[in-house]
């Protein structure tokens, strides 16, 4: 199985050369950390910023520049700042090429929930609506279980939806998943350490398995 | 130029009445116009409509004024800082109205571009869609927003001058710019207050025009929600 780390570090694969990337709260913030040096890619923080930067050195916070999650970050040469309206118009524009985000549910036809837990959890939607509503790529980036062990890869989504028919690409601690646009859970590669019968089990909506699956290349 | 400057905080927020809808910028606690919210709490203003993204923590921001119950209802797109908020909400004491951040942002950029509606594709096949009419361009659906209306928008600028031209400075720019063009009535608190003339005109972000009443803050205390740095040259994150 995969640690949070090693989730992030396999959808760092999944960025190209030249992308506008948007990530969201949780593991896929740690996908930062993986981005292959020799490739250009510039990180689109929702709050208003372009060239999102390392986190600062201590004593070099500054509280006017701050990440989506509200963590205290740096701005790179080129970088840019704008305000809330234009940040949401690049994103309905679709000139960010990735959008990678957390979800509680997924289903088999690429519907999502992850805002909100009714009479139990009132956190809001924050951007998670609008990007998953035009984002051209999306990657989700969850545990395959939730803690009660019960399958988050669902024939159909049983929280609140966030979007519909907008995932196409899942990637958790067992496996890397497509969802097909006909509907269900292609299954592309699985954990090194992890069989198919496994994730089989692991999945409640329709896992599609080719005859060969091969294992994360984790290197 | 026409000369906007009040003395303070107290002398901007005199005349919101209790009941009034107020924009509040900021994102988090980044940006938040912290003078005019102590002028308000102080003032005990009530039964507010308060449009602003977040709803601050428990001990600062909009968080100071639900502590209060100043507040009648709440429009915001996320809200899990603020556990008081949060009691407030499940126990029916605060209505609360949650609508996707690109949309709350682009219904402000309405108001202050004169325009009534926006399309947008987010909250599609949600429960944000239900009783908003959708329309359909180019084979794909868009839910039609209303612009928001807010008798008074209080933003938090870096810079500004006397005549009301305003700069911010990094990402605590957010909402404020939009916001201040939204407002039927425009505070803006700001760092430093100069003189026309000193603020390079290609360098405002919020026109004079959208801003009726500006003063001088003083003692910020620029919160910080998350600190996290990295340790000294190695890669390694941690946050506290």
């Amino acid at each position: 199985m995969l640690s949070k780390e090693q989730i992030a570090r396999r959808i760092a694969k999944e960025i190209k050369n030249g992308y506008y990337v948007n990530l969201g709260i949780g593991i896929p913030t740690l996908v930062a950390n993986y981005i292959p040096e020799n490739i250009q890619v510039v990180l689109q923080s929702e709050n208003g910023l372009l060239g999102m930067g390392p986190f600062p050195f201590e004593g070099e916070e500054d509280p006017d520049l701050i990440n989506a999650g509200k963590q205290t970050i740096t701005t790179l040469p080129g970088s840019s700042v704008f305000d809330s309206a234009m940040s949401f118009g690049m994103i309905r524009a679709q000139k960010v090429d990735l959008t990678i985000l957390g979800a509680m549910e997924v289903s088999e036809n690429g519907d999502i929930a992850n805002w909100k837990i009714p009479g139990k959890m009132v956190k809001g939607m924050g951007g998670a609506m609008d990007l998953v509503a035009s984002a051209k790529n999306i990657i989700v980036a969850m545990q395959h279980v939730n803690k009660a062990g019960e399958s988050k890869l669902l024939p159909a989504c049983t929280l609140p939806l966030t979007g519909v028919k907008c995932i196409k690409k899942i990637v958790t601690e067992l496996a890397v998943l497509d969802v097909l646009p006909e509907g269900g859970f292609y299954l592309l590669e699985r954990a090194p350490d992890v069989s198919v019968d496994y994730i089989r089990d692991a999945t409640k909506g329709r896992l599609v398995v080719p005859d060969h699956v091969p294992a994360m290349d984790m290197a | 130029m026409i000369y906007k400057v009040v003395s303070s905080a107290q002398e901007a927020i005199a005349d919101i009445p209790d009941g009034a809808t107020l924009m509040l910028g900021g994102f988090g606690l980044c940006g938040i116009p912290e003078n005019c919210i102590a002028a308000l709490v102080a003032r005990n203003v009530t039964n507010l409509t308060c449009i602003s993204n977040n709803a601050g923590v428990d001990d600062f921001g909009i968080g100071l004024m639900l502590h209060k119950r100043q507040v009648k209802k709440m429009i915001a797109s996320y809200v899990g800082e603020n556990a008081e908020f949060e009691r407030q909400l499940l126990s029916g004491e605060l209505e609360v109205e949650l609508i996707p951040q690109g949309t709350l942002a682009t219904r402000c950029m309405a108001a202050g571009y004169g325009m009534p509606a926006i399309f947008t594709p987010a909250g599609i096949g949600t429960e944000i869609a239900e009783g908003k009419e959708i329309r359909q361009f180019n084979g794909k659906d868009y839910l039609m927003e209303m612009a928001f209306e807010a008798d008074f928008a209080i933003v938090k600028a870096w810079k500004g001058d006397t005549a009301g031209n305003l700069v911010y400075r990094a990402t605590s720019r957010n909402f404020n710019p939009v916001m201040a063009m939204a407002g039927k009535i425009t505070i803006a608190e700001v760092e430093e207050l100069v003189e026309p003339g000193e603020l390079d005109p290609d360098h405002i972000h919020t026109p004079g025009i959208y801003v009726h009443r500006i003063f001088k803050g003083s003692g910020y205390e620029k919160r910080i929600e998350q600190r996290t740095v990295r340790k000294s040259e190695s890669n390694e994150a941690s946050a506290s």
